[in-house]
């Protein structure tokens, strides 16, 4: 198991560390928040990623992508992570791309993922109904008509949801527990409410309402019935590069704490002096360093094709994610009256990183997820 | 053939044909043997391959063959650790003074030092043992006490150590002493002795731990004269070589850990034989809190792993290395706390057949767990130097560990 980036993927991640500290610093974010920016990312920087080949690195070569594998897609988000940097690089590309990826006809493939990856076109994920992330209990149900499939239902926490061309669309189709099946869906569908869900990380997520929406069998991705395998493994991917920001908005934030630690100072010295704010400091770079171990074994077990993938996914989903609400909780305290802010950049870090966790299930959904892997080999 | 591959190719058939097939492969608990005076064996494929190492001077391969070494070049060394490591041969002997007196004495140790206490080792005669604790002078090394006083053509030693491993079993120790009062700075004024275990006012005490029996000693020294020639560096210069010396405790201890039976109780299964449902919300907690743990022992042997491969790409790895005693030891104390929970009673058994052998091993592996937390750098101390050195976080006003 490879878990340190090679030199080709140490270059990539320092190319993407220097574009989004210059393109689209923390400040690019609070830019967006402070205007109330629906669409929640800059389509200009979406486009410079775009040429730069961010978009083709997880795709196979016969796809127009680059083969560059999800440890070259980690080094991106990551990168993003430390400076809060948004864009559709996780909801488009990685998501939808994926899917149409291991399920898309060749019609479906050349109409959108060339797209996707070209950037002139953007999809998003739905998935979720309930309040916490459940892809096994679908309720939205598509049901065969005379010319095709009727989609009814809701979906909410639809990553870069709003303005997007498009929604894949999982839905259940029988009564058999993975009887799901994926659906694109275009935005000028009628039927589709949209309505935003404004989150504490001022990010573009949906809630969309399906009403007699009608689909063509076209739309469908890969055969009926079969969508759950397809869905998990895209899934699965999100997670690992979610994984990928958490950790990287993490060590950042952990180093902007330490600055603080070492530069404030109280009762004539540097608080960092305190051997109870030390020996908690040294806590968060113990859990940082698992965290960023699990972060890599699940990183090379989805381009290695491991059998464990799903397991090892979860194990960094888990561990990062606590590591995160750890990291993030501490951070706040640690830096004080200031800290709980608006004017300082540490709460703008806790209210992302809070959001990630929860995106496609938190630590304690991947505590049970990871868990065949604790079965004595 | 290059002459390194011709000494690949020889070591690789020497070590076929003499290490016994017994004693590749790790050893059960109790089943290494320790070089000295009073060495024993076991069974007599342990003596031959003591032997036939000794003879061929391969207990110390890469010293110099003046005192008794293999003389091997680095190269050669290290071909001869891979082909050993090939065949997983245990190692001859376990010997502290060869792991981390011995290096110490090779730099700092005069010619006569090197002749007479090398030499021994190198041929498995002496066994070592460690004076640097004291009751005082626990996490705050620098605070001992024993001293040393000049009394013209010798000191006398006064003064106690504490967790020497297997004092009562050793024939020499090398020891941490107080030659000077007079300095501010509790450095200072240090010097390292080395002395012979079977001289008069030496008395070494196991000490019974919670656990029970073990290894541990307490050595009381009552006046005991040490000849001045065993002075190991210069006088009040032993802070140095004492930091020196630990640096080698680690790869002593990994060899030592390499080579022995790890005795592994598997969290889940055991819980799931004690717990096999968990359906009240304070039981199904501590299951999660099982498989929480159980998954950050998964998530530290990743972290094992990738330390190598950092460190063989020639990348810093001391902001992981300081971890890992840490977290594995914390670790290791959290899984029996969860075994106890989970076994309740079955876990508190002492001895007597009221309780299976794995209870009892666990009862006594759990109160054996917090020596881990303790010894080699409490986590206390641990914390401390991470904060320090790998965060880089300023210094307490005062005390505190540097």
């Amino acid at each position: 198991m490879n878990l340190i980036y090679n030199e080709e993927q140490r270059m990539l991640l320092d190319t993407a560390q220097e574009f989004f500290a210059e393109r689209s610093p923390v400040s690019a974010l609070r830019a967006l928040r402070d205007r109330n920016d629906e669409l929640g990312f800059e389509p200009a920087l979406w486009q410079e990623m775009t040429e730069l080949g961010w978009t083709a690195i997880p795709f196979p070569e016969s796809l127009g992508g680059l083969e560059f594998g999800y440890t070259g897609m980690g080094t991106v988000f990551e990168s993003a992570g430390r400076h809060l940097s948004a864009s559709p690089l996780l909801s488009s590309v990685v998501l939808c791309g994926s899917i149409l990826e291991q399920g898309g006809s060749a019609t479906q493939q050349e109409s959108w993922l060339a797209e996707l990856v070209a950037g002139n076109k953007r999809l998003a994920l739905a998935v979720d109904e309930g309040s916490r992330h459940n892809p096994h209990n679908l309720a939205l149900s598509a049901v065969r008509t005379e010319t095709g499939f009727q989609l009814d239902g809701e979906k909410v926490m639809v990553v870069d949801g709003l303005q997007a061309d498009g929604w894949i669309v999982a839905a259940r189709t029988g009564d058999a527990a993975d009887a799901i099946s994926l659906f694109i869906v275009p935005a000028d569908t009628p039927g589709v409410e949209q309505k935003r869900q404004n989150l504490i990380d001022s990010r573009n997520t949906a809630r969309l309402t399906f009403t007699h929406v009608q689909v063509a069998p076209e739309q469908l991705i890969a055969e009926l019935d079969k969508g759950a395998p397809i869905l998990e493994s895209a899934l699965d991917r999100g997670r690992a590069c979610i994984a990928a920001e958490l950790q990287g908005a993490c060590e950042e934030l952990f180093k902007t704490t330490l600055e603080y630690l070492r530069t404030r100072v109280q009762f004539d010295v540097p608080i960092g002096s305190f051997q109870a704010l030390q020996h908690r400091a040294a806590w968060m770079h113990v859990d940082i360093e698992l965290a960023r171990s699990s972060l890599m074994a699940a990183l090379d077990a989805i381009d290695s094709g491991d059998a464990q993938a799903a397991q090892l996914v979860s194990l960094a989903k888990w561990k990062v994610g606590q590591m995160a609400d750890k990291v993030s909780s501490e951070a706040v305290q640690m830096h004080g009256g200031i800290g709980v802010t608006d004017e300082l950049d540490v709460g703008l870090y806790f209210k992302r990183i809070r959001v990630l966790q929860a995106l496609l299930g938190d630590a304690d959904y991947h505590l049970n997820r990871a868990a065949p892997l604790l079965e004595e080999a | 053939m290059s002459a390194i591959e011709t000494f690949r190719a020889e070591t690789r058939a020497w070590l076929e044909a003499n290490c016994p097939e017994s004693l590749r492969g790790a050893a059960a608990s109790g089943e290494l043997v320790w070089g000295g005076s009073q060495v024993e064996f076991a069974n007599e494929d342990q003596r031959l391959w003591f032997e036939r190492m000794r003879d061929r001077n391969w207990f110390c391969p890469d010293w110099p063959a003046a005192y008794g070494g293999g003389g091997l070049s680095p190269e050669e060394d290290a071909v001869l650790q891979q082909e050993l490591k090939r065949l997983k041969c245990r190692p001859p002997q376990i010997n502290l003074g060869i792991w981390m007196l011995g290096p110490v004495l090779l730099e700092f140790g005069t010619e006569e030092q090197k002749q007479r206490l090398l030499t021994p080792m190198t041929r498995g005669e002496v066994r070592w043992c460690q004076g640097f604790s004291e009751p005082n002078a626990g996490s705050d090394l620098a605070n001992i006490r024993t001293t040393a006083v000049d009394a013209g053509d010798h000191y006398v030693v006064n003064g106690s150590k504490i967790w020497t491993s297997y004092g009562d079993k050793s024939d020499w120790m090398y020891a941490l002493v107080r030659t000077d009062n007079s300095s501010a700075k509790k450095q200072e004024g240090i010097s390292l002795l080395v002395l012979d275990m079977h001289a008069e006012g030496v008395e070494a005490r196991p000490i019974d731990l919670i656990s029970g029996k073990s290894s541990f000693c307490e050595v009381f020294f009552d006046n005991v004269k040490v000849s001045k020639d065993n002075l190991i560096g210069p006088l009040n210069g032993g802070w140095t070589l004492a930091k020196r010396l630990l640096q080698h405790e680690r790869s002593a201890m990994s060899k030592f850990g390499e080579f022995s039976l790890p005795t592994h109780f598997d969290l889940m299964t055991i819980l799931g034989d004690y717990l096999p449902d968990a359906d009240t919300p304070s039981d199904i907690a501590l299951r999660a809190r099982a498989q929480a743990c159980a998954l950050d022992e998964h998530a530290y042997n990743l972290t094992v792993q990738r330390m190598g491969q950092q460190a063989r790409a020639r990348q810093d790895v001391s902001g992981i290395a300081a971890i890992m005693k840490l977290v594995h030891s914390e670790q290791e104390k959290q899984k029996f706390e969860l075994l106890v929970d989970a076994m309740g009673h079955r876990a508190l058994g002492w001895d007597g057949d009221e309780f299976s052998e794995q209870e009892l091993a666990i009862s006594k592996a759990w109160l054996m767990s917090y020596t881990q937390t303790i010894a080699g750098g409490s986590s206390e101390v641990q914390l401390n130097v991470i904060a320090k050195r790998v965060l880089d976080l300023p210094d307490a006003p005062k005390g505190g560990a540097k």
